[in-house]
């Protein structure tokens, strides 16, 4: 293929697959229990057998950022999936099909896209409750507009052109021509849609556990750990600084995915 | 490729400006240069504002239907009763200049002081003090006392113009105490809780609900003229928010600052250590399955390490309770309680086994997340509890939601909170678990504790009273009608020139003693 390396597709799969790995190694496994308080290394500092240090209660950093990561990417995906499938379904029956629903729905993405997502989920979770789910729930339902207006524009653009119209004239079904015709071609601005929006998801759950409506203790998330640690940002900068590094890696490799799978697209 | 680079380089900026936007607001906690603390007896001076910072939303500015123990410790500055707290636990006279109680302890008269006068100028009368304690009866509110204690007034009087006489149905010990109820104007129900109007050291400025309450020297109070010209009380439910506020000078002092959070400001304020004069518990709702089952209810405290709550909460500060008596009333407090059930798990299992739960269950602990001490300390009990095999869920809630669902509404399975005692005698901590007492709200239920304390209640002897306090304590204890902590250790924290912090036996707050050392 390419004559030079596409360093940020690279570098951005190295990092996904590192943080990602993290997150899911800490779903199955943590070397102590991220719950487990001990009164004999309540602030320790990092050392070997706690590599991260320890928190106000004694808990391993470590564990809990292995945990956290696990929380914070399952939150992640999840809302990605629920935004992403009904998004790209929404927005491939408005783009295709146009009319009167097509001019609604695009309204009420409008009006949900007009305030931040953050704002709009505290709404919801202050109506529906705190907690993982809910949090799933109410970002899931926010990240939609985005990808609906995503998938609208590059299914509007591929309506009326000629293979289409082939197709449509050869008697081929509604569904096959949104799905086997159309959907392909949308891939790489899809694809790097995604990736922004595994990073807003990423912030948005970190913003929301940061606020005290997330994730609830003691089971932790990344967000949450940041917020946690606020108390002990001069005196142990180790608790706010294992789990941001952590966070910013996550969003810095899935951004350099999108943009390096753009570039390797556009190159054809 | 240049483009190329900068695209890279604005993608690294933005992954790495975004998370720290997240915790942003802690980007200036460096130490401001404030002269660090040290012994002060300067002078008092008179003048100066103080911004104080506390954690919790004000209910109501009603003095006698607010709820909250954290209302009364504000408007403890307002408003006043015949009589008002002192700091040793006793009160002392202050709208009234004297008072008498008969032989039969059935009738108290009180001689209005002279020259009190309420906030608006107004001369307090007799009429007043008659509309204020017959409101208190329940006057306004079909006939049920507003203040429980006076449930047993059956008479209010005026005997001339100086003079109001109050009957009692049955004798008590305690009754004196309740009339730290605030005296008001006459006629002033409907607007008090907009606009107060009491006699207290400051009057009422301003309030923003969820934000602030102001209230300023009241150049006619008839006492010692308090030395703050004002005193701005800001509302600030986050401790994290309310340690920034006090490092970057928006506060001059808060109250109740956690532990955990005190090592900030050390060397740079001010800290006084003392007792919340609280009882902070797992309650649990008797009625609910499965606490209502004194076996489980016995089980969650055998599983409970309440000296491993203390040592992480309060940094080993606090004072372990027992039952629903905190240390600060000495002649009630009983050691030995706070040892009745020391950490067994193999017991609380084989407990929870007889209860019909060999493999334990999941519960519901509902939090207010405006404490953070009560957060952290139900992580820890979920923590603990999970070695028996019970999983408890924590479910944070704001703190007009914990009132009106938990502490009104009775809809909880069990809460971590602090119950604090309105007034200054050791009745308000006990008459509350009465099975049919209206601010029952772990629902308890047992004859031989409604009995003690109704005998305590009404009975004149002052050994004997102790006695069957006691005795309801200990019930309460054997019966496990909570999961019994501790009374947290409590912070103050001020700024190096003030000076003059009271402390009181009671959950309030004293501004007028506070000043700026000169």
């Amino acid at each position: 293929m390419g004559k030079r390396r596409n360093w940020y597709l690279t570098l951005g799969l190295v990092l996904t697959g590192l943080t990602v790995g993290f997150g899911a190694l800490g779903l199955v496994w943590t070397p102590y229990s991220p719950t487990a308080p001990s009164a004999a290394d309540r602030l320790a500092g990092p050392s070997l057998a706690h590599p991260f240090g320890c928190d106000h209660m004694g808990r391993d950093v470590l564990s809990r950022t292995l945990s956290g990561a696990g929380a914070t990417l399952s939150i992640a995906l999840a809302v990605l999936a629920i935004g992403f499938v009904v998004g790209v379904v929404i927005g491939a029956l408005c783009g295709y099909y146009g009319g009167v629903v097509d001019a609604l729905v695009m309204r009420v993405c409008d009006a949900v896209a007009a305030f931040p997502s953050v704002l709009l989920g505290l709404v919801v979770i202050a109506v529906i409750g705190p907690g993982k789910y809910n949090v799933i729930l109410a970002l899931g339902v926010l990240f939609i507009p985005s990808f609906a207006r995503l998938t609208r524009g590059e299914f509007l653009q591929y309506r009326d052109r000629d293979f289409i119209r082939a197709a449509r004239l050869m008697g081929v079904g509604g569904l096959r021509i949104l799905f086997r015709h159309i959907l392909p071609n949308a891939w790489p601005v899809l694809l790097s849609g995604l990736s922004i929006g595994f990073n807003n998801a990423v912030l948005a759950e970190a913003s929301m556990s940061y606020l005290g409506i997330g994730v609830i203790p003691p089971d932790t998330s990344l967000g949450r750990m940041v917020s946690e640690a606020q108390s002990y940002f001069v005196t142990a900068p180790w608790l706010v600084l294992f789990p941001a590094l952590v966070m910013i890696l996550m969003i810095l490799g899935a951004g350099l995915v999108g943009e390096g799978v753009r570039e390797r697209m556009g190159e054809g | 490729m240049p483009k190329k680079f900068k695209r890279a380089l604005l993608l690294l900026v933005a992954a790495a400006v975004l998370p720290a936007s997240l915790y942003g607001c802690t980007g200036g906690t460096e130490p401001s240069p404030t002269p660090t603390a040290t012994a002060q007896s300067g002078e008092p001076s008179y003048g100066g504002s103080v911004t104080v910072g506390i954690a919790q939303e004000l209910d109501s500015l009603d003095p006698h239907r607010a709820v909250s123990a954290g209302v009364g410790e504000v408007l403890f500055n307002v408003f006043e009763g015949l009589v008002k707290a002192s700091s040793d636990g006793e009160v002392r006279e202050a709208v009234a200049s004297d008072y008498q109680i008969s032989e039969d302890g059935l009738t108290y008269t009180f001689t209005l002081r002279e020259g009190v006068t309420f906030h608006n100028g107004d001369p307090v009368t007799v009429e007043d003090v008659v509309y204020s304690l017959e409101r208190c009866a329940g006057s306004e509110n079909d006939g049920t006392a507003l203040i429980t204690a006076f449930s047993n007034v059956t008479q209010v009087r005026a005997v001339d113009e100086r003079h109001v006489e109050l009957t009692l149905a049955q004798p008590s010990l305690e009754f004196l105490y309740a009339l730290t109820a605030a005296i008001i104007p006459a006629g002033s129900g409907d607007t008090i809780a907009q606009t107060p109007v009491g006699t207290g050291p400051f009057q009422f400025v301003s309030y923003a609900p969820q934000d602030s309450l102001v209230i300023q020297r009241y150049e006619g109070y008839w006492g010692q003229r308090p030395y703050l010209d004002e005193v701005r009380f800001r509302i600030i439910t986050n401790s994290d928010t309310l340690v920034m506020s006090l490092q970057s000078g928006a506060l001059d002092m808060a109250i109740h600052v956690p532990t955990t959070q005190i090592t900030q400001l050390e060397g740079q304020f001010q800290v006084v250590e003392d007792t919340m004069k609280l009882v902070q518990a797992l309650y649990l709702n008797n009625d609910v399955a499965p606490f209502d089952d004194v076996r489980v209810r016995q089980a969650l405290c055998y599983a409970i390490d309440v000296g491993q709550i203390i040592e992480f909460v309060g940094d080993g500060a606090g004072v372990p309770v027992g039952t629903s008596m905190y240390p600060a009333f000495e002649k009630y407090h009983m050691e030995e309680l706070a040892e009745a059930y020391p950490t067994d798990q193999e017991l609380a299992r084989q407990l929870l086994a007889e209860a019909g739960y060999p493999d334990g269950f999941t519960m519901e602990i509902t939090v207010p997340s405006n404490y953070t001490q009560h957060v952290q300390t139900a992580e820890l009990i979920a923590e603990q509890l999970s070695q028996v095999g019970i999983t408890a869920n924590l479910v944070p809630v704001d703190w007009s939601t914990w009132v009106n669902q938990v502490y009104e509404g009775r809809q909880f399975q069990s809460t971590v909170c602090g119950v604090a005692a309105s007034d200054m005698t050791a009745r308000e901590m006990v008459i509350r678990y009465v099975s049919d007492y209206e601010d029952n709200f772990i629902n308890f239920q047992d004859d031989g504790y409604d009995q003690a304390v109704a005998q305590a209640g009404s009975t004149l002897d002052e050994q004997e009273q102790e006695q069957l306090y006691k005795q309801a304590l200990t019930i309460l204890s054997e019966q496990a009608a909570s999961v019994w902590l501790q009374d947290l250790c409590d912070l103050t924290v001020l700024e190096p020139g003030l000076d003059g912090l009271e402390l009181y036996r009671t959950y309030v707050l004293d501004m007028s003693t506070i000043y700026y050392s000169a």
